[in-house]
């Protein structure tokens, strides 16, 4: 024991390092921040060192070449002891992550922690959720796979529409024409070296202002922040009622950091690693390529707006959406910091999730997309062909063989990309139906060209049927005026 | 002025002296690594990165059908691997003339599929639409499908590619399908 503070002392005399730490460690904290409200900082930043270590040991095997990736891939998960595990946890703390630092942000938006003096703590905290959006987006790309790969091609078709500079950014992007082995090796730089780097230098930003700065205070209602006041105020606080941050408040982060760890490993464990799905062969097109969880939100945006508003959207939205998150502290940095007195930032963080949850929810069945093997994979319900006429019957044959059935449901089976046309001809007459059918419209293909007369007369016949019973089909009351 | 104060002002100029002349050494080598760092975006100004790859035999692609077909990207990298290879979907509309079409979609790059049976090509993503000549059909694209130009030649099919079409305004074959003429 002698032994070792001697060590200590040796060292200590040659670093000086000793004194400078102890003053971080045990400097006060005002009491109340002992909470476990305050513990997502800490454990974004464990999650972030667990990525670190998995992704250096990935880098042991891993091979970022178009023609090596996916079969380097291949063998952590089956030939390699536990490459499995390393490659699970290391996408299951990419999650982890992103989730962390979301939650953070919200917290720290709700305490009101952005507000003088912090504001360019915030700043740096939003420089540190876009590079943390960036590590996702870049992982993904070297999970060098189908959905990786046409990930890219949508990633290079939103840069494309930038005004002027759009072919240059694509090129700049892909490293050169097409996607291929210049832009995994380009990625695996920005992944490996350009990002984390970026991230390590915010991150000591980040912690350098809370120490200086202090830990922002628990936010009670009616405590209101003033320039000339506050510093003053801070201190009279942590003198008043503070506490040693070691060991009074780390505890809390200590037992938040092992349980996230433990979360990680356990999802890790559980549900294994995120793919690699098909070969990266662009001449395999039969493949529905989707973006992984944290992106399934813009996926659901670029499918619902409409066209035209497409390109401004994609162009001016991330600048407002940043500029904002960036202006913040300035346009509200006093006043009220507890979220009990702050309806509209309470509101807005309610509004932002559900609209962010709702559009995950929908990008995970994506009502949008035709379901490309429907016409031949889902057949037609027995009850809607139960006592049908032949012709009408030929009708179902023509709905199945001409691909309707891939945005059309019945029966609850089918793509929804178009209504579902179980009580069709309860809302169409049938001239309506055959107009819809020979000149589409509403976002339907029109199938004129590809129908001939005698299978638009069954494919509509069949339509016909298509309502519940005990409800008529629609119909066209002049025709009862002319006795037809 | 005290000797103190010009033995300053001296440092002082060698240390702006040193702050220059490192600038000027940065400078120089920002130029070169400028250059490479450019050069995915130089080089293709230069020289173009398109040129007149084969599709085979205008046999293989029967009259009034449209086939898929596969191509080695002109440029290719020791590292490509598989991703040089591109496939792209030929319509022969009758005799010589063709239409050639990108498989990216004119939304945002997913590969569209086509459907004989309705004569349309759908895209996976987020359900873009087109007709057989590629004009859209409906969906969130704007345009129809890219076309590459293409001539015909002693019985062989060759199209101009090299690149992977995105929609922006700039873009390559901006041409709006439908076309059945021959560009080149």
């Amino acid at each position: 024991m002698r032994l070792l503070s001697r060590l200590g002392q040796w060292f200590d005399h040659r670093l000086q390092l000793a004194a400078p730490i102890r003053e971080a460690v045990e400097h006060p904290v005002p009491r109340r921040t002992a909470s476990w409200f305050y513990v997502f900082g800490s454990a974004a930043l464990t999650v972030f060192c667990l990525q670190l270590v998995t992704g250096i040991l990935l880098a042991f095997t891993y091979v970022p070449s178009a023609g090596e990736a996916w079969s380097s891939l291949q063998a952590l998960n089956h030939d390699i002891t536990l490459g499995w595990f390393i490659r699970a946890l290391h996408g299951w703390g990419s999650n982890f992550m992103v989730a962390i630092v979301l939650i953070h942000m919200v917290q720290v938006f709700l305490f009101g922690a952005y507000k003088f003096p912090r504001e360019l703590t915030w700043i740096v905290g939003v420089f540190l959720l876009l590079v943390t959006l960036g590590m996702a987006f870049s992982g993904q790309v070297l999970r060098f796979d189908q959905d990786a790969y046409w990930g890219l091609g949508i990633g290079a078709s939103i840069a494309s529409r930038v005004p002027v500079a759009g072919p240059a950014v694509v090129k700049l992007m892909l490293g050169g024409p097409i996607i291929a082995g210049a832009t995994l090796s380009r990625f695996f730089a920005l992944h490996v070296f350009v990002i984390p780097g970026l991230l390590i230098g915010f991150v000591c930003l980040h912690l350098l202002m809370v120490l200086k700065l202090g830990i922002n205070e628990w936010p009670m209602p009616g405590r209101i922040v003033k320039r000339a006041t506050y510093l003053s105020e801070y201190h009279a606080l942590t003198k008043k009622d503070g506490a040693p941050f070691v060991p009074y408040a780390v505890w809390k982060d200590l037992f938040f950091a092992g349980v996230v760890i433990l979360a990680v490993a356990a999802c890790a464990v559980y549900f294994g690693p995120f793919g690699p799905t098909g070969r990266p062969d662009p001449t395999i097109i039969q493949t529905v390529p989707k973006p992984d969880y944290f992106f399934l939100w813009l996926y659901a945006v670029l499918s619902l707006l409409p066209p035209s508003m497409e390109t401004p959207a994609l162009l001016i939205g991330p600048v407002v959406i940043i500029g904002g998150l960036l202006l913040l502290p300035f346009l509200s940095g006093e006043g009220e910091k507890s979220w009990r007195r702050r309806p509209i930032a309470v509101l807005t963080v309610l509004l932002v999730a559900i609209t962010l949850g709702t559009f995950t929810h929908l990008a995970e069945y994506a009502p949008w997309s035709p379901q490309m093997n429907a016409w031949s994979g889902a057949p037609v319900p027995v009850r809607f062909l139960h006592a049908t006429t032949a012709l009408e019957r030929q009708g179902a044959l023509v709905f199945q063989g001409k691909q309707c059935r891939n945005c059309h449901s019945l029966g609850d089976s089918g793509g929804q990309r178009g209504p579902a046309l179980d009580s069709v001809a309860v809302r169409l007459t049938q001239d309506q139906l055959i107009r819809q059918v020979i000149q589409g419209g509403g976002n339907m293909p029109a199938y004129g060209k590809n129908l001939s007369p005698a299978e638009t007369t069954a494919l509509v016949a069949f339509l016909e049927t298509l309502h519940p019973a005990g409800q008529p089909a629609a119909r066209d009351a002049s025709r009862d005026l002319l006795g037809q | 002025m005290t000797p103190n104060e010009t033995n300053l002002s001296r440092r002082g100029l060698f240390m702006k002296l040193g702050i220059l002349f490192n600038g000027f050494v940065a400078a120089a080598l920002a130029v070169p690594i400028g250059r490479f760092l450019l050069s995915s975006i130089t080089r293709g100004r230069a020289n173009g990165y398109l040129s007149w790859v084969s599709l085979g035999d205008v046999d293989k692609f029967p009259e009034g059908e449209t086939r898929l077909a596969t191509f080695r990207n002109p440029l290719v990298m020791p590292t490509d691997g598989k991703t040089a290879d591109t496939a792209c979907w030929v319509r022969r509309v009758a005799g010589d003339q063709f239409q050639v079409f990108a498989v990216n979609c004119a939304h945002l790059g997913c590969p569209v599929r086509w459907f004989p049976q309705s004569g349309l090509f759908m895209c996976p993503c987020h359900g873009g639409a087109y007709y057989r000549d590629g004009s859209r059909a409906s969906g969130p694209p704007e345009r129809g499908l890219f076309e590459y130009p293409y001539k015909v030649e002693n019985g062989l099919i060759t199209i101009q590619a090299g690149e992977m079409p995105t929609p922006g305004p700039n873009a390559l074959m901006r041409k709006e399908s439908p076309c059945g003429c021959s560009p080149a």
